[in-house]
């Protein structure tokens, strides 16, 4: 590698930062202002490619070959997409700005999924491929190597942008209003400022940026329907890494993390004591391990303050019902109906199989649960507990040939191994940086599992896993998998019990005096972080059988087990349930699994569908199905 | 200012009932502060003065009954609607912005000049208060608590207000601090406007308030003058805990 | 005054003796050498005004903050104990209880529970996972709640508590596990002025009777003339003046730093007249 092309890859590196800062600053300014962690913000930049070709393709025709089409389009992207987030803002935002943060969480996330089928039906599921900006076409010579001029000019653009924040911030009255607004929004109002307005309009420059970084991307990369979720989690590594709220920490981590990746690309392969180890494979990894480091060295961030965590009103402590002979009996009652349903549904054999999905991702959303409701520690990245379970069994069991059975040990066991580390790192944040450290860990054991292909079939994935002879056996009477499910039935009642006892027991109690007041629990002995690490194993332990159970019954697993998306899944089932009963994980997760997999496989916009679907739920009904079930039931009482 | 005889009271409060969540905090308050007064809510902790306060100024999810301001009914209204009508709100906690300078947190409180209220420039403001007059652009959270309680006051008045609600302001503070926030009670009120406070000690209620009503468990118990509270030892003891 | 003022008790062995106490957060020095002893059995108020210090101090005895510079030694049986370095939950198992200015408890548990979790804590049994915690340490964790007058409040969410019995409450959790110091940090703020009284008569009833020291901060000057055995005042980070209540209330300092003119304060209702 010659110093030339080295600095062509920084410069490459610091063009690539423009767009990241872009989206990541928006994202900052909302949550500041509104305190929302706005999971939409990946689908503002793709709306933003998107507008930004359309506007593009109809400039080109009235101003042939001008560069000034290009940037014009690029205005008209920012100012749509901002219109958009006002739209958004006025619409559902504004009615849950008093909700509990986690179902703000689920509205965005809702959002996402809706404007990711708008942008199927209105622009087509084809890659759409960007213009050349004239003017900008072709390369400059950096050192006799070639460096697109498009490039050079995102690099200007990017510091261009922060200057422009920066003396609104400081220097307008406005900006004074947000600074003040960030810290005390309700205070902000009960001087006269009209809230409303101020939010919208925050909430509107926020989407404005990342329409921008949306419509200056596209040269680059076309507008796809797969923007949204790198553009978010890019976004949440910039805004955590920089510290929440900072502007100046976002183009910080940006510039950090692209240089760290452009260094990865140019180290190339490197040969290091007979291993030879491939750099550039990093890169799809290089911003969650720079965010992990970042944050275990510096909790709040490069340029966050401790305090600029997560204030405002404190969610309702949550406190889980009380056994009654009741609910036991309920409880009895269901798991005995449940067990005699292979005879029952013996005509239905699509019954019992979709039965196994249900119990699988019951007990994780239920493992979920025990970290985040009683923890109040909330996991983004459960998933890559369920993904070790369901690796860990496959990868042995298939080298050394033993039985099924024995994967019900290995799998909870490789999630506890998991859990042991990641939590280890995890349990000394707290709020989002806990929740995003738990994301960058998610995201590093899913580029492993992706890129491995030696040990873990890479894209590809894990075939011809078999559980043993007598579990696949076809007996006469029963649906064709009934021995499985009960298998996975009894596998995953009896963890369900166990998380339920040890929540009740001593352990159980000193979880939620962590999560009740640290402060407290510190003062009378408790030492909070072991207990939270403790309550972390348990919940990758459970998580790792839930992935084993679950890889069995398909026969086959592949990468998207451990993406974000399933980790997020997660999350839905648990507030959709409701955090505040045991119960609601797991009707949370039936009801997310039974929905997806009759939405998904009839419907082209499934996604709109459940989005929609989630959105009536967080704004109607803010306690979850279970608080939905329990309130019919106290008026039916009343 | 003159007092216009017939002028409905500054803030009337009628049969007012506000909830926390699922829980009833007031029930049935009528409360009235006329124009140019002090008047002091009184009551123990939990008793429901600041809820009262937060009801008034719409800061309160659930709220029943009738809030007048001049006259005008304003129930319902949102917090920055109130402080635009000209009540300003001093919260018990002071809650200023940290981050921004002293100019900066008034520039907040800013809002246009009121034909019939005092004008309140920054000049102004630390006439009453020399001290912020020193820290133009020390930050809020490089402040004394003491110094932070008056830039709350100071940062009302920005709104140019014709009445303040004043959350516990002698609470948590030095004693000799306490003795600055009673002095300029006296001064604004001398300016011309009204003042309702929560208070829980009677000796700085007694020294600025006209008159005093008694809040206990979520209803007033007393409504009368400084004096007549004063006549009636029993009253203290029994809702003040004297 | 040219003379430092001490707050060094004049008895025999103190139970806690803090030296050369220092603490700046960048560049302000909230607490500049503070030296002073809490006797075994004395009710120690630690008065002056906001900013003083007394807070910084107080996290500093409890292990939340780091000193800077000086020592914080505990009388033990086994010979003095450093608690400089200490981290709060070993502090506490030293035998050093604490209550908050904002009393902290746990807000989804019973009453009950918020005194059996420190029961459990201090039999070491929080690693139990199986068997329920509600049958835990019941009858010492009731007699514990009587004794503040929590009994018949024992099975209700904490949440439905007022204000004085929360503080009780945390009384009670910090006087579980048998404490020889107990830290209290505004005791009644935020209290009405009898139950202000009440709180500290049934507190200074309850060390007596188990042989507690305390260490208190209080803004209240009533319940600081009333139920302190001796009185340090802190201003601006260095102890300014000791001595018993008589001795603090006529000291020439004292009242420039923190009482003021005494016009306001501590006057009942009935001897001050409305303006």
């Amino acid at each position: 590698m010659t110093s030339a092309s080295l600095l062509v890859q920084i410069l490459t590196g610091l063009a690539g930062a423009s767009t990241l800062f872009l989206t990541g600053a928006g994202l900052s300014l909302i949550f500041g202002v509104t305190r929302v962690v706005n999971f939409a913000h990946g689908s503002l930049f793709m709306v933003g490619a998107y507008l930004g070709w359309t506007a593009g393709e109809w400039l080109r025709a009235l101003l042939p070959g001008s560069a000034a089409g290009f940037w014009l389009a690029t205005l008209l992207a920012t100012l749509g997409v901002a219109a958009l987030g006002a739209l958004l803002e006025t619409l559902i935002l504004r009615r849950i700005y008093r909700a509990p943060e986690l179902f703000q969480l689920l509205a965005t996330f809702a959002v996402a999924l809706v404007l990711r089928d708008g942008c199927l039906w209105l622009w087509g599921a084809e890659d759409l491929l960007g213009p050349r900006v004239p003017g900008l076409t072709g390369a400059l010579s950096v050192l006799g190597v070639p460096f697109p001029r498009y490039d050079a000019a995102l690099i200007v653009i990017g510091p261009a942008v922060l200057g422009l924040m920066h003396l609104l911030l400081t220097r307008t009255h406005f900006g004074v209003l947000i600074r003040a607004a960030t810290q005390d929004r309700e205070m902000v109002s009960a001087l006269g400022v009209i809230e409303s307005r101020l939010f919208t309009s925050v909430f509107a420059i926020g989407a404005g940026l990342a329409g921008l970084a949306g419509a200056l991307q596209l040269p680059r990369e076309p507008a796809n329907l797969g923007l949204d979720l790198p553009a978010i989690s890019d976004a949440f590594v910039v805004v955590v890494i920089g510290g929440l709220g900072s502007l100046p920490g976002a183009f910080l981590a940006a510039l950090l993390i692209s240089l760290v990746k452009a260094g990865c690309v140019a180290l190339g392969t490197v040969e290091l004591g007979g291993y030879s180890f491939a750099f550039p494979r990093l890169t799809l990894v290089a911003e969650f391990i720079v965010m992990a480091i970042v944050l275990v060295v510096r909790p709040y961030g490069l340029m966050g303050r401790p305090e600029g965590a997560l204030r405002g009103p404190a969610a309702s402590p949550i406190r889980p019902e009380p056994e009654t002979p009741r609910s036991r009996a309920l409880w009895g009652l269901a798991i005995a109906a449940l067990a005699l349903l292979p005879w029952i549904a013996s005509a239905s054999p699509y019954t019992t199989v979709a039965l196994v999905d249900v119990f699988c991702f019951a007990l994780f959303a239920m493992s979920l649960f025990f970290i985040m409701g009683p923890g109040g520690m909330h996991s983004f990245g459960h998933a890559a507990y369920f993904g070790l379970g369901a690796y860990g069994a496959a990868i042995v069991l298939k080298a050394t040939g033993w039985s099924m059975m024995w994967g019900l040990l290995i799998g909870p066991l490789a999630g506890f191994v998991g859990a042991l580390i990641f939590g280890w790192f995890s349990v000394r944040l707290s709020g989002v940086y806990l929740a995003m450290l738990t994301l960058a860990f998610g995201q590093i054991v899913w580029s492993i599992i992706y890129q491995w292909d030696a040990v873990t079939g890479g894209s590809n994935g894990l075939t011809g896993l078999w559980p043993a002879g007598w579990l696949s056996t076809r007996y006469p009477g029963v649906t064709p998998n009934a021995a499985y499910y009960l298998l996975t039935l009894a596998c995953v009642g009896s963890a369900v019990l166990v998380l339920r006892r040890v929540l009740d027991a001593p352990f159980g109690l000193a979880v939620r005096a962590g999560r009740d007041s640290p402060l407290r629990a510190e003062s009378i002995g408790i030492n909070v972080h072991r207990i939270q690490w403790m309550a972390f194993c348990v919940a990758g332990t459970a998580a790792g059988l839930a992935g084993v159970l679950y890889a069995f019954s398909k026969g086959s697993i592949a990468p998207d087990l451990v993406h974000v998306g399933r980790s997020i899944d997660g999350l839905v089932m648990v507030l959709l349930g409701g955090v505040e009963s045991l119960a609601g994980p797991l009707i949370g997760a039936a009801a997310f699994t039974l929905l997806q997999d009759s939405a998904g496989r009839s419907f082209d916009y499934w996604r709109a569908a459940t989005g929609a679907a989630m959105l009536v739920v967080v704004l109607a009904f803010p306690q979850g199905l279970a608080g939905l079930a329990r309130s019919i039931r106290g008026r039916a009482k009343a | 200012m003159t007092r216009t005889a017939g002028a409905p009271p500054i803030v009337e409060v009628r049969g007012l009932r506000a909830w926390y969540g699922p829980a009833q905090i007031l029930f049935d308050i009528d409360l009235t502060l006329e124009r140019g007064s002090v008047v002091a809510l009184m009551g123990r902790n939990g008793a429901g003065k600041s809820t009262t306060f937060k009801a008034i100024m719409g800061l309160l999810g659930r709220v029943e009954g009738t809030i007048r301001f001049e006259g005008n009914d304003v129930r319902g209204r949102p917090a920055w609607h109130m402080a635009r009508a000209g009540l300003g709100y001093v919260p018990e906690d002071r809650r200023i912005f940290t981050e921004l300078t002293v100019m900066e947190n008034l520039a907040v409180g800013r809002q246009p000049r009121r034909d019939d209220a005092p004008f309140w420039t920054p000049e102004r403001v630390f006439e009453l208060f020399p001290n912020l007059g020193r820290m133009r652009d020390r930050r809020g959270g490089e402040m004394s608590g003491g110094e932070q309680q008056m830039l709350t006051v100071a940062r009302t008045l920005m709104g140019n207000p014709r009445a303040i609600l004043l959350d516990e302001p002698s609470e948590g503070v030095a004693p000799v601090i306490v003795e600055q926030m009673a002095s300029m009670i006296l001064d604004l009120k001398r300016e011309g406007l009204s003042v309702l406070l929560s208070e829980q000690d009677p000796g700085f209620a007694g020294a600025v308030s006209d008159r005093a009503c008694i809040l206990d468990r979520g209803q007033i118990r007393f409504d009368g003058t400084m004096q007549s509270l004063i006549a009636s030892p029993d009253i203290g003891h029994a809702y003040l805990g004297l | 005054m040219t003379r430092p003022a001490t707050g060094l008790a004049s008895g025999p062995v103190p139970l806690l003796s803090v030296r050369g106490l220092a603490r700046a957060f960048g560049g302000v020095q909230a607490v500049r050498g503070v030296d002073f002893d809490i006797g075994a059995g004395e009710l120690l108020a630690l008065i002056g005004p906001n900013g003083a210090g007394k807070s910084t101090c107080f996290n500093m005895i409890n292990g939340q903050l780091r000193p800077d510079r000086g020592s914080i030694q505990l009388a033990r049986p086994e010979g003095p104990r450093e608690l400089v370095g200490l981290a709060p939950r070993t502090v506490w198992r030293l035998g050093v209880g604490r209550t908050f200015q904002i009393a902290a408890v746990f807000g989804s548990m019973s009453v009950i529970e918020n005194v059996q979790m420190a029961l459990l804590s201090h039999a070491r049994e929080l690693l139990a996972f199986w068997r329920p915690a509600r049958a835990r340490h019941r009858s010492r964790a009731l007699e514990l709640l009587a004794a503040v007058g929590l009994a018949d409040q024992a099975e209700h969410p904490v949440a439905t508590l007022a204000y004085g019995q929360v503080k009780a409450l945390e009384l009670a959790v910090a006087l579980a596990h048998g404490p020889r110091l107990l830290l209290m940090d505004e005791p009644t703020a935020g209290m009405a002025p009898a139950e202000r009284g009440a709180l500290m008569a049934l507190t200074r009833q309850l060390v007596t009777e188990r042989g507690v020291s305390v260490l208190f901060t209080e803004h209240s000057m009533d319940v600081v003339f009333a139920f302190a055995d001796r009185v340090i005042v802190l201003a601006r980070g260095e102890l300014i003046a000791q001595g018993s209540v008589a001795e603090v209330r006529e000291d020439v300092r004292v009242r420039e730093a923190y009482f003021g003119s005494g016009r306001l304060h501590g006057a009942p209702v009935n001897t001050e007249r409305a303006a």
